[in-house]
């Protein structure tokens, strides 16, 4: 039995409500206990982290992994090595693989991957309907048994109002949620950015908030018919955050989650044709930048999930049009949340761990979120007054499809702990 | 946020990497009128009219009125571009402007080839960096690029080092029809400011229109347009423009009424009913050009679809100057080409 004590770290736990420099001890998996001057023998490896935030682990409940199928823009190993090296102790993986992760065999070869080469937890999400396709349902009972954690058609809508429903009342047998990717494609055909003043200006063809909007009202109203659990994956909009806020006010089982690039950016970033700006949903308007840092304050937003969605350098030199969407974010999401929700005052280091680990291990019903004793020995290490760069190239992803290359951002991660070994360590 | 990620092109042309002096006045006997300290352009690229001050505007449209000239001369040439290699590359299918731009390479002697996207490599699967990286290979000093996705230029000028001329990306720009728009406006009214421009039809996808909006505001005239809500792009008064849903409030009083061509190929899908409805709505007639103000101007960028935005009557009628367009934008593109490759690194070397 080898044990871990994490010294003179201040510990934010919100799930006991602690906020204290104290200590930590893990016992081989598990954690054995957490207070003051806890006692050590001779065996204990002892790390000393005074200045440091100890938190539960971080999970992103919205990764691409792309195995099977897409290896040569991310696997398992190398997704899961970003994901540690970014403070994440598990990731959510989406069922858009080839083949589409709808049966037993995609779950299962997935998490052999994970338990042969990963470095972190890999919660696989299986499919809504089979291939993805919105007609048939996936066999989600059997996808649930294999280790699915929930079911979402994610790079597509949930197809139809008939299936969201279907969907929604039959995942009430294993308390699972549906995750939407809320788009009504007949309003979003052949567009690549925001529709606003900047694609006005582009000639670009726009997607319009109302497109999200009118499938987050859609799936609402179907939470409320049958009682399920809706979560709105990837909200961009001010109207979006406005009905999930409105849910929650009438308390239906509806949750949502916001990437770190829609709390960072806004579609003028499109202006030189950068496609590592392209993603879906696109970067909004000001206005919607606005109502997701309000949507932070105010509890409205769950969870932060990256919609790590990594592409190959090919994929994006090309037209901005037919450029691949989307952009890595497990290594950059932490500063960027440090930097522009902690450190500016929208939220604190409580809800921070809120949004990044008790949240998701709650909507996702999987053990963590929690730093007392007996739960998994899953810890993120924090440096909140660390000061760097992002540098893409050293990016332990396959994919470096990223446009937040050299900011310079405040707080990151220190260290990531996963099942009471330290599976990542900062250089510095 | 915004400034760390600056457009490339944007910085490039701002730095001017691509950089040098432009020749300035032609040993060939051309003299190139311009005010003092404007005889080069400060861009390296002409990507778009959003990136150029009215400076060089003004630097083109006086270089293009020189080379007016040089079209009615009785042997049309002048060696200002000889031994330059100029590649004009269509992806997208076009008459008029390509056209426009072979013949102006020809008239400064430049060595001009042009291939065209069902020639090119393009049509097996060829990328369009690979495209860029191949040509670029072959030593060209000027690009000529026609593409159908907005941004396909500022992609290809990343990947070469060849000064690259925008001749219309998609829904974007098309700068050089703006420059011939403008100088053709000057010839007929001799100013810019306080001019109101009408600018009519499909303002969303139109490439023209952005431009035009961009050079007009830029040179000082105001500019209104008007279209059904379909053909407007959202906040589409954020381009500094009048925007109206109704033909007469946008030509009464106007000095100039430009009628873009209604494009079937570029989404016109349930954008209006019929093409009936559209001419009874937004089609130019001489009737409903009596509101515009004395000694008003028609223009169209061409190819127009007679009896859905312009009536014949008045395409062909006197107050239309659709064929000095034509003619302004061969001496618009000499200038262009002129102005771009006389400031190539090579020239400097060799002068």
């Amino acid at each position: 039995m080898s044990r871990l004590l994490l010294k003179g770290g201040r510990i934010v736990d919100p799930s006991q409500k602690l906020d204290q420099v104290w200590d930590l001890l893990i016992n081989d998996d598990r954690i054995e206990a957490v207070g003051k001057d806890l006692p050590q023998d001779s065996d204990t490896e002892v790390i000393d982290l005074a200045g440091k935030v100890v938190a539960p682990g971080f999970v992103d409940m919205h990764v691409h992994l792309r195995e099977p199928g897409f290896e040569y823009k991310e696997t398992v190993a190398s997704g899961t090595a970003a994901a540690a090296a970014g403070g994440f102790t598990g990731v959510a993986c989406m069922p858009n693989t080839d083949p589409v992760n709808d049966n037993r065999a995609v779950t299962e070869l997935i998490l052999e991957r994970a338990s042969d080469e990963g470095t972190v937890a890999v919660y696989p999400i299986g499919a809504v309907s089979v291939g993805s396709k919105g007609e048939e349902m996936a066999e989600i009972g059997d996808l649930v048994d294999a280790g699915c954690v929930a079911v979402s058609d994610d790079g597509h809508p949930v197809a139809t109002s008939f299936l969201m429903r279907r969907a929604l009342e039959y995942t009430k047998m294993f308390g699972i949620p549906v995750i939407d990717h809320c788009e009504d494609l007949s309003l979003t055909a052949k567009s690549s950015m925001h529709e606003g003043t900047a694609s006005t200006r582009l000639g670009l063809r726009g997607h319009p908030s109302a497109a999200e909007e009118i499938i987050v009202g859609r799936d609402v109203i179907l939470a409320e018919l049958t009682g399920g659990h809706l979560h709105c994956a990837h909200l961009s909009t001010a109207g979006a955050l406005r009905q999930v806020r409105e849910a929650k006010r009438r308390d239906l089982a509806v949750t949502c989650e916001v990437t770190p690039h829609h709390f960072t950016l806004i579609d003028e970033a499109v202006s030189g044709f950068d496609t590592n700006t392209k993603m879906s949903p696109p970067l909004r308007g000001p206005e919607d930048l606005d109502a997701v840092l309000a949507a932070f304050a105010d509890g409205t937003v769950d969870v932060i999930a990256t919609d790590h969605a990594p592409h190959h350098a090919d994929e994006k030199n090309v037209e901005y049009d037919i450029a691949m969407p989307g952009i890595i974010g497990l290594e950059t999401a932490v500063p960027l949340a440090c930097e522009h929700l902690v450190h500016t005052g929208v939220i604190d280091v409580s809800r921070l761990v809120e949004l990044f680990s008790i949240n998701p291990c709650r909507i996702l019903g999987i053990a963590g979120g929690t730093l007392e004793a007996g739960a998994p020995a899953n810890v993120t290490v924090l440096d909140l007054d660390r000061q760097a760069s992002i540098d893409i190239s050293a990016s332990l992803s396959k994919s470096q499809n990223s446009p937040f290359d050299g900011m310079l951002l405040r707080g990151w991660p220190a260290a990531t702990i996963y099942s009471g070994k330290i599976v990542w360590r900062s250089d510095t | 946020m915004m400034d760390d990620k600056k457009p490339e092109s944007n910085e490039r042309q701002a730095a001017g990497e691509k950089g040098g002096q432009a020749m300035g006045n032609d040993p060939n006997g051309i003299q190139v009128d311009t005010e003092p300290g404007a005889t080069a352009l400060k861009c390296t690229d002409l990507l778009g009219i959003e990136y150029l001050d009215v400076e060089d505007i003004n630097l083109i449209l006086d270089t293009a009125e020189h080379f007016k000239e040089i079209s009615q001369r009785p042997i049309k040439k002048v060696p200002a571009l000889r031994g330059k290699t100029i590649v004009n590359i269509f992806f997208e299918p076009s008459t008029r402007t390509r056209t426009s731009f072979e013949i102006a390479a020809k008239r400064l002697s430049a060595d001009a080839q042009s291939i065209s996207a069902s020639t090119s490599s393009l049509v097996k699967g060829e990328t369009l960096v690979d495209t860029a990286l191949n040509i670029e290979a072959m030593y060209p000093d000027l690009i000529v690029m026609r593409h159908s996705r907005p941004g396909a230029a500022h992609l290809y000028a990343r990947h070469t080092s060849a000064r690259v001329i925008n001749a219309g990306d998609g829904g974007h720009e098309h700068p050089t029809q703006a420059l011939l728009d403008a100088l053709t406006i000057r010839d007929h009214k001799g100013k810019f400011e306080g001019l109101r421009v009408a600018i009519i039809g499909d303002i969303a996808h139109s490439r023209v229109a952005r431009s035009n909006i961009h050079c007009l505001n830029k040179l000082g005239a105001q500019v209104v347009v008007a279209a059904p809500p379909t053909f407007l792009p959202l906040d589409v008064e954020s381009l500094g423009v009048e925007a109206h849903h109704r033909l007469e409030p946008a030509i009464e009083g106007a000095d100039v009424v430009m009628a873009l061509r209604i494009q079937l190929e570029r989404g016109g899908k349930l954008s209006f009913p019929s093409q009936r409805e559209y001419f009874s709505l937004f089609g130019l007639t001489r009737e409903r050009l009596s509101i515009t103000a004395e000694d008003s101007i028609v223009m169209h960028p061409g190819p127009m679809n007679r009896g859905v935005e312009i009536a014949s009557d008045v395409a062909d009628g006197p107050t239309s100057v659709i064929l000095d367009q034509v003619r302004n934008g061969l001496a618009v593109r000499m200038a262009v080409l002129y102005l771009l490759a006389g400031s190539s690194k090579d020239v400097e070397t060799a002068a």
